[in-house]
């Protein structure tokens, strides 16, 4: 099972209101590469991995709805005190009138989150595979939304965001390695 | 929301520290578990994690769900502020 705990992975500051900023961040709450497809991902994919590498899949699942938790403080903090004019102004006027100021999983473009933004192929080298793509991917969005943002309070927690998703891709690439080695073993013996 | 003080933000934040160092070893230990110093430095970081947490929940409240943290006698889950509102 899993636990909740009242606190943030790491501190989310943000310098004022600003639904711009917010429209381009909601693409790594509920866009392709995004923390939501993130931990699906990879929480859905332990069950058929080789048992070596279901730890590594558990915990960077689970450190992944701790990204989406710091994501989702980011867009309530950035929005929480704009008027629907400056929400109209930030291009969020269509996501107002269906949310209010709530939250949802869609991507910048205001497309809902989809289940085929993931895949579990059952073979752990494919699967792996895509974990990495999934995590540069992401590293990449950080940086483009980190040069799109002016909010230097802001920008302090993307560049965590950001790093987290090289060290994610590290050990995916060392689980990698961990499997290949299993695999030729067998080959000898 | 009540002003929190100085103080709230210093020891979630020296939590938040200890606790990352916890995230980083287990993705660590997970590609490389027979390092037996890695284990010894996990050890030590989720015994101080655990005093910085008792020490903040004795002011602020419980931090964990489910009977991970002990209540005082005021049910403070609910009262006390929500992370993305701090």
């Amino acid at each position: 099972m899993w636990f909740y705990e009242k606190k943030l992975q790491y501190p989310v500051r943000v310098s004022t209101c600003n639904p711009k900023l917010a429209k381009y961040l909601i693409e790594q709450y509920g866009g392709a590469d995004g923390e939501l497809a993130a931990a699906l991902r990879y929480l859905n994919q332990r069950y058929t991995i080789p048992d070596k590498v279901v730890g590594l899949l558990t915990d960077i699942g689970t450190e992944e709805f701790a990204h989406l938790e710091m994501i989702a403080t980011m867009v309530y903090k950035l929005t929480k005190d704009a008027t629907p004019e400056q929400l109209k102004e930030a291009g969020l006027g269509e996501h107002y009138v269906n949310h209010d100021s709530a939250l949802f999983y869609n991507n910048a473009a205001g497309t809902p989150w989809t289940a085929t933004y993931i895949q579990a192929k059952g073979d752990p080298i494919a699967d792996l595979y895509e974990d990495i793509a999934a995590e540069e991917k992401a590293r990449a969005t950080y940086q483009w939304i980190i040069d799109m943002s002016d909010d230097p309070d802001l920008n302090d927690g993307l560049r965590f965001l950001r790093q987290r998703e090289i060290v994610h891709s590290q050990r995916f690439r060392e689980a990698v390695e961990i499997l290949k080695e299993e695999r030729d073993r067998k080959k000898f013996f | 929301m009540k002003e929190l003080p100085q103080e709230y933000y210093q020891l979630l934040e020296e939590i938040q520290a200890a606790d990352f160092v916890l995230v980083e070893l287990s993705l660590y230990l997970d590609t490389h578990p027979n390092d037996i110093e890695a284990i010894q430095q996990f050890n030590q970081y989720a015994q101080y994690s655990k005093q910085l947490k008792q020490m903040f929940e004795s002011k602020f409240g419980a931090l964990q769900q489910f009977g991970n943290s002990f209540s005082d006698a005021n049910w403070s889950w609910g009262t006390m502020p929500w992370p993305w509102q701090v």
